[in-house]
């Protein structure tokens, strides 16, 4: 890191302080207007197609390049048991062991 | 406010602390692994903490800090924090119209949306029970806040993140999120397409940018449903 200690905490102030704009915006600009109708299933839609970019933006990505790891199999291992219904805290225990486990192999 | 109505808020609210510990048990591991890395990159102990309690935003946070931990500087590190935020910019345009108050309280209710808060709370049919966001949330914000000073405090004895595979805690986080809303077709193509949106965007745009172009597929899942 080439910051310094000041430097830090305006970064650190300037990224609460865009990330509370960005938060707020929405609900300040439109008010209590209601939106259209057709909005509406967009809005159901929008959860959908964010979650799955994170995901997939997370596993299968590092940076600007495509990349798969332990990391991607730790996920998938979870991702299995999560679709039959597991405990989403269990399937983050099993997620990192996996992961941590073929790292650990990998490094050996 | 009638009776009724505020014991529905009481009982959503419940609910929603209920609903926010899993989340919030996760989200501390994920706040110890940023924790650990903001030391690691420089941060002082306190710059670790209060980064977590004042931006309260896991994937900015990672974002900017991925971006200084390679020597970038301040403008690149907001600006990939904010391309990571930008999602919340959507959230808050669905939610606005479940908000009551003026302009002050409906900023300050806006800041209690974090992605598991927004989902569970979206009721499916456009509205959203605005207290079970809030109850979601406040397990989630301590969880995270103390998270990030037991990783800035305890850092140097826990080591390397990534071998110890903290960083496979973030996507299934998000996964149990995406299953949960997988309710029909129409949904299960959109997630399909924004993940496809997201992967081909990966290479030429900035992080940050592919996941909000793949929320305009949610236009798209409309447009084929009314055809």
């Amino acid at each position: 890191m080439t910051l310094t200690y000041a430097e830090v905490w305006w970064l650190i102030l300037g990224l609460a302080a865009l990330t509370a704009l960005i938060k707020a915006a929405g609900p300040v600009l439109l008010g209590g207007r209601s939106l259209p109708a057709w909005s509406t299933s967009v809005i159901v839609l929008m959860a959908p197609a964010l979650l799955s970019a994170l995901v997939v933006t997370a596993v299968l990505a590092d940076g600007r390049s495509w990349s798969v790891g332990a990391h991607t199999v730790g996920v998938g291992v979870a991702a299995v048991m999560l679709w039959r219904r597991s405990s989403l805290i269990l399937c983050v225990v099993v997620a990192v062991l996996v992961t941590a486990g073929l790292r650990a192999v990998a490094g050996a | 406010m009638t009776g009724e109505a505020d014991e529905g808020a009481h009982a959503s609210f419940r609910r929603g602390l209920r609903l926010g510990v899993p989340f919030a048990v996760v989200g501390f591991f994920l706040s110890v692994s940023f924790g650990v890395l903001a030391r690691q990159a420089g941060f002082s102990v306190a710059q670790a903490s209060v980064t977590a309690l004042i931006v309260f935003a896991g994937s900015a946070q990672f974002a900017a800090l991925s971006v200084v931990s390679v020597g970038g500087g301040i403008p690149a590190a907001l600006t990939a924090g904010s391309l990571m935020n930008a999602r919340f910019l959507a959230m808050g345009i669905a939610l606005a119209p479940s908000l009551p108050g003026g302009p002050l309280k409906r900023a300050a209710q806006g800041q209690t949306v974090v992605d598991s808060s927004w989902a569970l709370a979206n009721r499916g049919d456009g509205t959203f029970d605005r207290w079970l966001l809030f109850g979601t949330t406040v397990p989630q914000y301590a969880a995270w806040t103390l998270g990030s000073v037991v990783g800035a405090v305890f850092g140097d004895a826990l080591g390397d993140t990534e071998r110890l595979g903290l960083d496979a805690i973030y996507p299934v986080f998000f996964l149990s999120l995406l299953f949960a809303e997988l309710r029909g077709p129409t949904s299960r193509r959109v997630a399909l397409g924004g993940a496809l949106v997201a992967l081909a965007l990966v290479p030429v745009t900035p992080p940050g940018v592919p996941i909000l172009a793949a929320s305009a597929v949610a236009l798209v899942g409309v447009v084929r449903r009314s055809a």
